[in-house]
């Protein structure tokens, strides 16, 4: 197999990934899109691994690792998504401005703000 | 002589001193008389060394100017020592009667220190040599003259009445000023000793001179700057008495008077002169016959009797107008005091308010009556002698040949003879509205006043009727009133001319008794009521104020409205302009920090893609 | 192209298209569960790689546990059921120029410099479990050890956050 398609494939998934983090209003729907670009990342690195066929499996180990980092990651990213719409009563980002440099009224934000 | 510098300064210090000691009203009061009464032992001795010893000038410093330099410079003369003494005299007799009649007035302090402050100029400018400190102590006069108006300021009339009086009379002393520097340009000095020495006929000369009558206008209430007179008896009576009866107002005619050897060589400057004293006389005069307050009478009449002086000295009656000068300071301020006794029994100075105050205050009405009486010119009193002798000057100014040309001379003449009639025609009307007739309710209850107001009235009563006895010694008043250093000739002495007093007198008794006639007529009512429509119209002062007001007084608001609206509007708005511009381009850059995580994040992943794209753009260039 | 390739580019297409359904849907749920689908898929891709552990671990960790999690914080913080709107179009359209850059310079970058290769399937050591167990406990343990540590740390902090302030100080 060409290895231009796995190359594809993860750079894709990998750009999807970005797209839905800058432009989800869910925070849980971000980390979902962190995923995405893990799983690009994943994609990337087995292909590689089957490219190189070293004896230490580089690539698939190291695919391991990220597996368990991303789990831990959306474990303790959740958590605090829980917490945030704890206290905040809301888990969209758009709402969540406290560190809003700007001394006008808290109503304006940079980008025009869709009719809720 | 160094008598004469302390005279000055004297009362200056007595002004600091009581102003300092102010919130203790006994030591404010006992400082201020002392002040006044020292001020007024000392002029009586320089005028005593003068006459005896004869004038000087001395010279204590001299300010370089870069152009003509200042001398301080002070001059010991006849003319100077004897309106010392009469500022002095007036002065003390107003503070001792001030110490009474001011007794319920909080801001007793800065009055009497203002009032000595005011002293101290006014002898600054009678014992000055030089014009340009002539010109200081004429302008920290009109300075205390605005803030003793404005005494009461808690009322609004008397703050309109300050700023009036210091607004008009600055007008006048705007070209006082550039007279100054004229008549300076063309002797190279500004010493008075020397404008005498070495002055010219010429037209130069003319025009600094009338420029310097700007000045003169302004100060002794003429037409057109008369405006601020009558309002400015807003103040407290005491102040009228001093400033606008005797000193501050007469400060006008003491300078022309002063330079009056310069004045005489120029026949233009005389003229006009001469032109604004007849019609101020005539003017003012019809004025007072119909107004209701008291005191805007006596303020209306000081202005006419003014020109009566400056007609004087318009037309070469030098000593016939100072002794006018002299009588009117006493007999003025002794009507004025005798008003403010009034005020303070029934608490107000309309003539419609009173009435019958013979009966309860007989000294005052005594007192009022002589005043009175000399105002209208009546034998033996001081006014008699001295209003005669400036019509008899004028006499001979017209039918042989003056200073002047003829025809100014008539005019003055004329206009003094029927300011005569109606001179007696207001007082008679004014002393029988207050003191004859029924006594109203409000009068029963007035009374003669404490003994510190019925010093003054007596003090000043004395030369109101004395000051007669100088018509019969006219070398004593020549020698009095000689002006001194640098004068050519020698000045006539005061004469009475026989047909002209005949025909004033049978003027005086026409006047007098057509008043007595409508006031016996109307049953004790103000015969001001028989001039009809004419009435108001004088009462208004022939409604110069409104002119003044329509002409003058709103297109400089407007115009001051729009100044400010430019400064407010065109130059605050491009400093608040910066403001917001700054503030707009600041919101730029905020925008990067609105606090959400994605636009955080957006901006670094965009930069890191631009790197890559340019480090891929450059690795295959 | 031969079966394998074809195999990839149809199992490629299912993760990338389910891919830009969880990131475009307006359902919330919705894009959970296409998560789901888009895992699924890239352990497709991995099997056909030879990576047979990393398939399952992949189905069972991302598919099972990740999934599973993210649907129980879709519900604990109320998602709503319904569609919801999307983040203002300028947004939208500045993210997707900046993915469609990303995309570019990957693809462009990766093309350039390894788009001939190939990928030799036969010769390689397939990613058995005794293969990559082998290469984990013997040169990758050290690795292995510390990331149990992380694991242990997520752990911990993922309970003591979601605690809160603890109940006693509620009160």
């Amino acid at each position: 197999m060409r290895l231009a398609f796995p190359l594809v494939a993860s750079a894709l998934l990998f750009s999807l990934g970005v797209f839905g983090v800058l432009a989800r209003r869910n925070a849980v729907l971000v980390l979902m899109s962190v995923e995405l670009m893990l799983n690009g990342v994943n994609i990337n690195l087995v292909a590689f691994d089957a490219w190189w066929a070293d004896a230490l499996h580089a690539g698939q180990v190291l695919t391991l690792f990220v597996i368990t980092i991303a789990a831990a990651e959306v474990g303790v990213g959740l958590a605090i998504v829980l917490l945030v719409f704890r206290n905040r009563g809301t888990s969209d980002l758009d709402d969540l401005g406290l560190l809003d440099e700007r001394t006008e009224s808290v109503g304006e934000s940079a980008e025009p703000e869709a009719a809720r | 002589m160094i008598v004469v510098p302390l005279i000055v300064l004297i009362p200056f210090a007595s002004a600091f001193i009581g102003l300092a000691v102010g919130w203790n009203r006994l030591a404010a009061r006992r400082v201020a008389v002392v002040g006044a009464g020292i001020a007024l032992g000392l002029a009586v001795y320089a005028a005593v060394a003068v006459w005896a010893g004869g004038p000087s000038v001395e010279i204590w410093g001299t300010v370089p100017t870069g152009w003509i330099p200042i001398t301080v410079a002070t001059r010991a003369d006849g003319l100077g020592v004897t309106v010392g003494v009469m500022v002095t005299f007036v002065a003390f007799a107003v503070q001792v009667y001030s110490t009474a009649y001011m007794r319920p007035e909080p801001r007793y302090g800065s009055y009497a220190a203002l009032v000595s402050l005011f002293t101290s100029a006014m002898l600054l400018v009678v014992f000055a040599d030089d014009l340009v400190v002539l010109l200081v102590g004429w302008e920290v006069m009109g300075i205390c003259s605005a803030l003793l108006i404005g005494q009461h300021w808690e009322r609004p009339e008397a703050r309109a009445a300050a700023v009036k009086a210091f607004v008009v009379t600055r007008l006048g002393d705007v070209g006082m000023l550039a007279g100054i520097l004229v008549l300076a340009d063309l002797t190279g000095s500004f010493q008075i000793s020397a404008l005498q020495e070495s002055a010219v006929a010429s037209t130069t000369l003319t025009v600094g001179l009338v420029l310097l009558l700007c000045g003169v206008v302004g100060k002794s209430a003429q037409v057109p700057l008369h405006v601020w007179l009558p309002d400015a008896m807003a103040g407290p009576t005491p102040v009228s008495a001093l400033i606008h009866a005797a000193t501050m107002v007469a400060a006008g005619v003491f300078l022309v008077a002063r330079l009056d050897s310069v004045f005489l060589l120029s026949p233009g400057a005389l003229a006009v002169l001469a032109v604004v004293a007849a019609t101020t006389m005539v003017l003012a005069a019809l004025a007072a016959l119909a107004q209701d307050d008291y005191k805007r009478v006596l303020a209306w009449s000081t202005s006419s009797q003014l020109a009566y002086m400056l007609g004087a000295l318009a037309v070469g009656g030098y000593t016939a107008g100072l002794l006018h000068l002299l009588s009117h300071a006493a007999f003025k301020a002794l009507l004025f005091l005798g008003a403010g006794v009034i005020a303070h029994a029934i608490g107000t100075t309309m003539l419609s308010g009173m009435g019958g105050l013979r009966r309860s205050m007989p000294l005052t009405y005594l007192m009022s009556t002589l005043g009175l009486a000399a105002l209208m010119g009546l034998p033996p009193l001081g006014g008699f002698f001295s209003k005669e002798s400036v019509l008899a000057a004028a006499e001979e100014a017209a039918l042989h040949a003056g200073p002047l040309p003829p025809w100014a001379a008539w005019l003055v003449l004329l206009a003094g003879l029927f300011t005569v009639l109606v001179t007696a025609a207001y007082a008679t009307r004014a002393w029988l509205l207050a003191f004859r007739g029924p006594t109203r309710s409000v009068s029963a209850t007035a009374h003669d006043p404490p003994p510190p107001m019925r010093f003054a009235l007596v003090m000043l009563a004395v030369p109101t009727v004395l000051l007669a006895a100088l018509a019969f010694m006219p070398s004593v008043v020549v020698a009095m009133l000689n002006p001194g250093i640098g004068v050519p000739a020698e000045p006539a002495g005061p004469s009475i001319s026989a047909g002209t007093a005949a025909l004033s007198l049978a003027l005086v008794g026409v006047g007098a008794l057509s008043a007595l006639a409508e006031w016996q007529r109307l049953g004790g009512r103000d015969p001001a009521v028989s001039l009809g429509p004419v009435g108001p119209l004088l009462a208004d002062g022939f409604g110069v104020d409104r002119l003044y007001e329509a002409a003058i007084v709103r297109p400089v608001t407007a115009l001051s409205r729009l100044v400010v609206a430019g400064d407010r509007d065109v130059v605050h708005a491009y400093v608040r302009g910066t403001g917001s511009a700054v503030r707009a381009l600041g919101r730029v850059p905020q925008a990067a920090q609105a606090g959400r995580v994605q636009s955080y994040v957006t901006a670094g992943l965009a930069f890191v893609v631009v790197l890559a794209l340019a480090g891929a753009g450059a690795s295959w260039w | 192209m031969n079966g394998v390739e074809l195999a990839f580019v149809l199992l490629g297409a299912v993760a990338v298209g389910s891919g830009v359904l969880v990131v475009t849907t307006t359902r919330v749920v919705h894009a959970a569960l296409w998560l789901a689908v888009s895992l699924g898929a890239v352990a497709g891709l991995f099997l056909l790689l030879t990576a047979e552990l990393m398939a399952w671990v992949q189905v069972l960790i991302y598919v099972g546990a990740v999934v599973v999690l993210v649907l129980f914080a879709l519900m604990l913080t109320r998602a709503p059921i319904g569609p919801v709107p999307g983040a203002p179009v300028a947004r939208v359209v500045l993210a997707g120029a900046i993915a469609a850059a990303t995309a570019a310079v990957l693809v462009g970058g990766g093309l350039t410099a390894m788009g001939s290769e190939e990928i030799d399937l036969e010769a390689i050591d397939v990613g058995t479990g005794r293969a990559i167990g082998a290469a984990l406990f013997t040169a990758w343990v050290l690795p292995f050890e510390v990331l149990s540590v992380l694991l242990l740390a997520a752990l911990v902090g993922a309970i003591v956050l979601s605690r809160g302030r603890g109940r006693e100080d509620r009160s």
